[in-house]
């Protein structure tokens, strides 16, 4: 697995960091709770077909600048900033978890500026008759177990990497979840229901069977608000992350998908 | 110096398997646990204490705010100071404090407190806390990442309420308003009621309250031996700052518990310690450290530095883990200062000198401390501690207490038997 190109763009004054691999066309993602403290084996499977383009969102591992984000249209407006800067205005665009919420705000307000949209247990939705897990407010030894199937997934996405220092790794991961939380925070629920009518892109919506977080019934509810064509794709023994845990299976229902 | 009476105002009857059977005392504790007609009876043990503490001579009483919370019957403490105001004379009157971003919009809290002082003849002192995560962010819903930043433009607001004469339009990040102008206004206008601050271990803190001639609280439930190193760091830096060491910067919240002879006080408060520290201090660990709670230049201080490691203490995650339940461990750990009056007043004398804290927060009442033992620690305390520890700090000026009207100039409040309704 070798390593992507990285290139920083400018938000709002604040760094983010676009990671760049693999030819053909183009696909953007935008990665989930925790974001990428690292580059992945699912983001290499995808970079074997297509130009994978994946931007920090601010506040997550490689970016800044979540702390001027007050509001809503505060986030929508960075995030639209932050993809055009990418290079990925009018492509394939896919996100997982909280990057896969922002993914669906792209396809609802701005149209034009995704092409076909992937979705992997995106946040967004609240149904009090099966809430989401709160992932902000767990022990410590528990969040592994609740993102990923194989929590060991978990724990060597966020291990500090050898020569990574050792006072600013830790920082750097509290603040990945802080900033799903200035977005997020107390529910997940930023009434994205209402705009998923706005939505005309085919979207690949995909979930894995032992997500602990967003429950997998989201899905439905996800195909059906969405305007566009939707399939659903569920992932056996993954979790929340499924990305993490079945890398290979979320890579390839994904570019069977787009073809 | 100043000694002041503090009540959390714990739910006494929480079970004997409190703590196998509930995972926390704080956010999500059982609603089966509250029993409103006990509570009735709580409250009103607890404003008697209150008001009995005032007429023994206290120099403030003292009341804070928390939600959801078994050991902290106070989601409003504007409620009891109100209450206080009419039942007490010359008491200050301690709001320890209201959390300021949890109120919307924050000239609320304006407004209650110019009552509060409106009411009381100019005894209040106003605190502003930021507030616990459990209280603000779990129990409140706040956002932790913006949680600070709402506070301190909160307080912008609140103090520009209390002292901008014309009527207003505040635009700020968070709160807009198009018509600030507060009625009633506070009568301590010059500029405004005493701030104090109740904060942890950060240095942003200490800086803050410096500049803004605040007095800073450190009210941690672990006493002088845990708070030393912090109470060292905050004068430490008070130095570096060009401030003076004026004890009354300061205020600190110890545990107490007075007697006849130190195996009388044992035998007293080893059950009301035992069920605050074990009880009381029950709290899922899982709502000790939202994201974003804890600024990265303290978490960075708190990795890299001895200073802040100390600081550290302070976060409710090492709070935590400390975690000592049995007497032996909470009078060892200097939790819970017990003895003769002799005895009291010799460690009182060494925490106000070595911490150098003008302002000492008392708890005199903790955990299931019945009225009776209560009113007997704090009548003790009042006889035969306060005047042997009352010449502390003579030399300094107080300049963050209260500057109530004249007692002359002030109401006569009818039908009001104090030490009738107290007994």
């Amino acid at each position: 697995m070798s390593e992507p190109q990285t290139l920083t763009v400018d938000v709002n004054g604040f760094p983010c960091r676009v990671w760049r691999k693999g030819s053909g066309p183009v696909l953007g993602w935008l990665a989930g709770f925790g974001g990428l403290p690292r580059w992945t084996p699912f983001l290499d499977r995808l970079a074997e077909k297509r130009s994978v383009i994946v931007p920090s969102l601010p506040g997550f591992p490689g970016a800044t600048g979540h702390t001027l984000l007050d509001n809503h249209l505060d986030w929508i407006v960075a995030v639209r900033g932050l993809l055009a800067k990418a290079g990925l205005d009018g492509a394939d665009l896919g996100g997982a978890s909280v990057g896969g919420s922002f993914a669906a705000e792209m396809a609802a307000i701005f149209p034009a500026s995704v092409k076909r949209l992937v979705l992997l247990a995106p946040f967004g939705l609240f149904d009090e008759k099966d809430p989401p897990t709160d992932p902000w407010a767990q022990r410590n030894d528990n969040v592994a177990g609740l993102m990923c199937a194989d929590p060991e997934k978990w724990k060597s996405l966020v291990a500090p990497p050898e020569g990574a220092n050792s006072i600013e790794w830790p920082i750097e991961m509290t603040r990945a979840a802080e900033a799903a939380a200035r977005a997020f925070w107390p529910l997940g629920n930023t009434q994205l229901a209402k705009r998923l009518p706005l939505i005309e892109a085919p979207t690949l919506i995909v979930w894995g069977d032992q997500d602990r977080i967003q429950p997998p019934s989201y899905a439905k509810t996800f195909a059906s608000g969405i305007k566009g064509k939707t399939i659903i794709k569920t992932i056996p023994k993954a979790g929340h992350l499924a990305d993490l845990d079945q890398p290979d299976a979320v890579a390839e229902a994904i570019l069977d998908w787009l073809g | 110096m100043k000694l002041m009476w503090f009540h959390l105002m714990p739910y006494t009857e929480l079970p004997d398997d409190f703590n196998q059977k509930h995972p926390s005392v704080w956010v999500d504790i059982h609603s089966s646990l509250f029993d409103p007609k006990r509570a009735h009876h709580m409250y009103n043990d607890f404003m008697d204490e209150l008001e009995f503490a005032a007429e023994c001579g206290y120099d403030a009483v003292c009341v804070n705010e928390h939600h959801s919370n078994g050991y902290g019957l106070m989601p409003s403490p504007n409620l009891i100071a109100s209450s206080l105001a009419r039942r007490t004379t010359d008491t200050a009157l301690c709001v320890m404090g209201n959390s300021l971003a949890l109120y919307n919009p924050p000239t609320r809290v304006a407004e209650e407190f110019a009552m509060i002082d409106c009411i009381s003849g100019g005894r209040l002192i106003a605190g502003f806390p930021v507030g616990s995560p459990m209280d603000t962010c779990y129990a409140y819903g706040q956002n932790p990442s913006m949680l600070r930043e709402r506070y301190y433009e909160a307080h912008d607001l609140v103090k520009k309420a209390w002292t901008e004469k014309e009527t207003f339009a505040f635009n700020g990040r968070f709160n807009q308003q198009r018509y600030v102008n507060i009625w009633p206004r506070p009568i301590q206008n010059d500029p405004h009621p005493p701030i104090w601050i109740p904060g942890g271990g950060s240095i942003e803190t200490w800086r803050w309250c410096a500049e803004m001639d605040y007095v800073y609280c450190y009210l941690s439930y672990y006493g002088y031996k845990a708070g030393l190193t912090t109470m060292q760091g905050f004068w430490k830096e008070m130095e570096k700052l060009g401030k003076d060491r004026n004890p009354y910067r300061a205020g600190f919240l110890q545990f107490v518990g007075v007697a006849e002879s130190r195996e009388q006080a044992l035998e007293l408060y080893t059950e009301p310690a035992e069920y605050f520290y074990g009880r009381c201090l029950h709290v899922d660990a899982r709502f000790a450290t939202p994201p974003g709670y804890t600024t990265e230049a303290t978490q960075r201080a708190g990795i890299q530095s001895m200073v802040a490691r100390a600081a550290n203490t302070a976060s409710y995650q090492s709070k935590l883990s400390m975690k000592a339940t049995n007497m032996k461990d909470i009078v060892d750990g200097g939790y819970v200062i017990i003895g003769s009056p002799d005895e009291v007043v010799e460690q009182i004398r060494h925490v106000a000198t070595s911490l150098n804290v003008g302002h000492l927060m008392l708890l005199l009442q903790y955990g299931n401390m019945s009225k009776a033992t209560t009113q007997y620690n704090t009548r003790l305390f009042a006889e035969k501690v306060m005047p042997k520890v009352k010449d502390l700090f003579s030399d300094w000026e107080d300049k963050w207490w209260p500057k109530p009207m004249k007692r002359a100039e002030r109401a006569s409040i009818p039908a009001f038997q104090p030490r009738i309704a107290a007994e």
